[in-house]
């Protein structure tokens, strides 16, 4: 048996302990907004946050998760700059590695001390989308850097 | 916002629906509310219901080209409907949803809106005209005194208002007129705005449903173990060893590799491995990179078929004031969707129900209900969303495992390729040599043109008939236009004489259409050699291609616009360099202008700006437009920097993103989009961004370095083998 926090949710699988995370999340837990595209930590997305950072579930035995907080694009809220940001700026086509790497581009946001968006745009090149949205996904950066700024402003 | 609904479910609804049927000799429209069912074949229809709502279903699949939100702004907007009050869904496999321009349900060569964009037009003006004929009944007022507005229809003097759904059962008794009134274009309320596409907010919430996020009760797991190389078969595996790994229900040979089944994916895989499968050598034991290059060199020295022939190009290159030759190669090259291939298949005694990610319903039906061994009927396709598509899920491949696997497990199953699977067993862009001689009069004007292309087999798989006299039809696309061909794909510079040879390769390696098929490597190749010959003829690149389209406006108006935006011909720092290309496919017109600076110690080039003008005839929601030709340049960079499918062995030896690189955010210079207004027939978008690509860079680098690249992609070792040798 495995416990899993996710999402703020705790979760007990009976599954082999050295299954990646990503299978886990998707295949038990029916999270699948988490990505399958290369299994070996080369693309972005299956990204998860695990305790705030960004980490490519595809490639973490699920064992090495037990007992730490993991959220998934399903548990990052509706609200969230990055969210809005990427309707905003109409970044998504076809949309499948976006769940990892708006992941990835939250976890950079809340990284102290800030990080401006050249040093966000920097640290992803570890992601891969195939559509070719990479011009908007700089654009969605700005935006939700923006957008964090006034909520950091109005709080 | 996009979900699946059965064709029963629809047409128990009650309310105003709308159908175009689709046929040989174009379409026509009906009033489907009062058709009963069997008796009518709809292709794209909508439907008002009385809770005010409008439902529009198509048959066309959604892969982030966003034509589902361009087409419901076409219904929408001659429809005068409130976008509100508008849902899209996908709709089921029917001969009903065949494309007019393809006579297929299948969404390729940037067909959906180009193919749609006039009979929804059409239907939805059919259906507005409807509801003003109804509300002036209801009313006992004039017709011409009813206007309708945003969806309702108003009495101005009256001052009274119906909703949509307020009118459609009434509108549902009426007949649908024949030759409805279009909208002007300054009438439009949604054609020509950018407007938000409808299946963003889902795939932002991680809520959307792709292929590999189906879900089915008691659903097992199937994987394929299939061979190392082309044409291995397997000497010896360990069957029992499979079947006794936890979890595993079946293991079973077929000719398309051994199908294991399992209660988890976990145990499928741990399965696959403990079959140990050895395999004989195949039938190109020899084959590798090298070999390929090799043997696609000396094609070019066999004899092939004449696909072309204008004038007298042998007479007109031996009396030339200049000759120039070249050589170029392009490789082959991998789809790599996102979402890995994949199909969940549900084989019972007298159903089927597969759920797919697919480009082609039609095939998928046909081939399912051909290995479930049931009529095309009582199989449903539900397409999903798709993880990107680029032409690779134009194939079957993928739906007949699943069926089979579902067939021999008797449970639904969900087949699932790794990455690893899915770049060794792609149908690739098709590599290609090509020879090109051309001559130049005393003035520099081009004056023959001959040109060989060695190039794999496209049509074999897709319809041999695309085979004629030897000639592949796909792998000329962008070189000559074919009889029946609906837009201009050819050369569009005028060469007075012309003659064109093509050899089919028969090498193993299949291959298939790949974001705009071949006219992203034949651009390379054509557009290249045009910056040879303006060197030759000591002329601007810009000014020859001018030169040579005296009476081709569209190509001539995107390059004008391009070079000016781009500030063509304005002074460049030194290592930099600016380069030029055009060409046209599926009814769009594009022009790109490519800064690249070069690197001359390291062989690293780097794009510093794109800039793209489009002239694709009247456009539907700009932003897509934008947002697709971007994409296309992405990828089409990402073909001239990095991509090459490495072979060994007689089979694949790319693996996954480690060893076949994609380009990454950092490689990706500013780009710039321009559309070019025009009143000319509506273009395709997905595709058209991408063949300018590869030649402006390849110019561009010329334009700072004086070496010319022949062969993609530019890897800093190619680069520096180039500056060596020159």
């Amino acid at each position: 048996m495995i416990s899993l926090n996710v999402n703020g949710k705790n979760y007990r699988v009976d599954v082999a302990d050295d299954i990646p995370l990503l299978w886990v999340i998707r295949d038990y837990l029916k999270l699948t907004g988490t990505k399958f595209g290369c299994g070996i930590g080369e693309c972005g997305a299956c990204t998860v946050h695990i305790d705030g950072k960004a980490e490519r579930s595809c490639a973490i035995p699920v064992k090495q998760a037990q007992g730490k907080k993991i959220t998934t694009i399903e548990g990052l809220p509706q609200n969230h700059a990055v969210k809005r940001a990427w309707i905003q700026e109409q970044v998504v086509q076809c949309g499948y590695c976006q769940p990892g790497v708006m992941m990835q581009v939250a976890a950079l946001l809340s990284q102290k001390p800030v990080l401006n968006a050249d040093q966000i745009i920097a640290k992803m090149d570890d992601v891969i989308c195939r559509c070719g949205t990479y011009p908007r996904i700089k654009k969605g950066i700005k935006t939700a850097i923006q957008m964090t700024k006034k909520e950091v402003t109005k709080s | 916002m996009t979900t699946s609904i059965s064709r029963r479910t629809f047409l128990k609804a009650t309310g105003l629906t709308i159908a175009v049927s689709v046929t040989p000799f174009g379409f026509s429209l009906m009033n489907a509310s009062a058709q009963k069912e069997g008796s009518f074949k709809p292709n794209v229809w909508f439907e008002i219901t009385p809770d005010n709502k409008i439902t529009i279903t198509l048959g066309i699949s959604e892969m982030g080209q966003g034509s589902h939100t361009a087409l419901g702004m076409v219904i929408a907007d001659e429809l005068e409907a409130d976008w509100r009050q508008v849902k899209i869904v996908q709709g089921p496999a029917s001969e009903a949803f065949k494309n007019p321009v393809m006579d297929d349900q299948i969404t390729v060569a940037s067909s959906s809106v180009r193919g749609f964009y006039e009979p929804l037009r059409k239907a939805g003006a059919a259906g507005r005209a409807m509801l003003v004929t109804a509300a002036a009944q209801i009313w006992k007022v004039p017709e011409e005194e009813c206007t309708a507005f945003n969806g309702t229809v108003k009495h101005k003097k009256s001052n009274r208002t119906l909703t949509y759904g307020q009118l459609c059962l009434k509108a549902a008794k009426l007949q649908i007129p024949k030759e409805p009134r279009l909208k002007k274009e300054s009438e439009f309320r949604y054609i020509g705005k950018p407007m938000p596409r409808v299946d963003i907010p889902e795939k932002v919430s991680g809520k959307a449903i792709y292929g590999l996020d189906v879900k089915v009760p008691e659903m097992l797991y199937g994987v394929i173990v299939r061979p190392p190389a082309y044409g291995a078969k397997p000497i010896s595996y360990d069957q029992m060893a499979a079947e006794g790994v936890k979890g595993v229900r079946n293991v079973v040979p077929t000719p398309m590799g051994i199908i294991i089944c399992a209660e988890t994916l976990d145990a499928a895989w741990k399965g696959r491995n403990a079959l140990k499968v050895q395999w004989d050598k195949g039938t190109h034991p020899q084959m590798d990179n090298n070999f390929i290059e090799k043997t696609f060199m000396e094609d070019l020295d066999k004899p092939g078929s004449v696909a072309a022939k204008v004038g007298d190009t042998n007479k007109t290159l031996g009396e030339a004031q200049k000759k120039v030759e070249a050589i170029y190669f392009v490789p082959f090259v991998a789809h790599t969707t996102m979402e890995p291939m994949n199909c969940t298949a549900h084989v019972q005694k007298d159903r089927c129900d597969v759920w797919v990610p697919t480009q082609a319903q039609l095939v998928s039906r046909m081939l399912a209900a051909q290995f479930a061994e049931l009529p095309p009927d009582k199989v449903q396709i539900h397409t999903t969303l798709l993880g990107c598509g680029l032409g690779r899920r134009g194939a079957p491949d993928f739906v007949i495992e699943a069926v089979v696997a579902s067939k021999i497990s008797g449970k639904p199953v969900k087949l699932v390729w790794t990455r690893e699977e899915d770049i060794k067993y792609d149908f690739f862009r098709a590599a290609t040599s090509q020879r090109i001689q051309a001559g130049l009069d005393s003035q520099g004007r081009l004056i023959g043109w001959s040109h060989k292309v060695i190039a794999g087999s496209i049509m074999k798989d897709i319809d041999p008939k695309g085979i004629i006299n030897g000639v592949d039809i796909m792998s000329l696309w962008g070189l000559l236009d074919f009889p029946d061909a609906p837009t201009n794909n050819r050369i569009m510079y005028e060469i007075p004489n012309f003659y064109v040879e093509f050899l089919l390769s028969n090498l193993p390696i299949p291959v298939a259409p790949w974001r705009s098929v071949q006219n992203g490597p034949n651009a390379f190749v054509i557009e290249s050699f045009i910056d040879e010959l303006a060197h030759a003829a000591g002329k601007d690149p810009l000014e020859f291609r001018l030169q040579h389209l005296r009476s081709n406006m569209r190509p001539r108006r995107v390059l004008e616009t391009v070079a000016e935006k781009a500030g063509w011909g304005k002074p460049i720092t030194k290592g930099q360099g600016r380069g030029i290309a055009q060409h046209c496919c599926f009814g769009s017109y594009v022009a790109q202008v490519a800064e690249v600076s070069v690197n001359q110690g390291n062989g690293i080039v780097k794009v510093n700006r794109i800039v793209a003008a489009v002239d694709c005839g009247p456009f539907v929601n700009p932003d897509t437009v934008k947002a697709q030709i971007e994409g296309g340049i992405v990828e089409a960079l990402s073909t001239a920097f990095k991509e090459e499918v490495m072979f060994s062995n007689g089979g694949v030896k790319s693996a996954n993103f480690d060893d076949y690189k994609i380009i990454r955010m950092s490689e990706i210079p500013e780009i710039e989009v321009h559309i070019v207004k025009s009143n000319e027939a509506i273009g395709g978008i997905g595709e058209p961004g991408v063949p300018p690509t590869a030649p402006a860079v390849a110019n561009a680098f010329f334009n700072a370095t004086g070496v010319r690249i022949r062969r993609i992609p530019l890897t800093p070792k190619v680069v520096m083998d180039a500056l060596k040798k020159a």
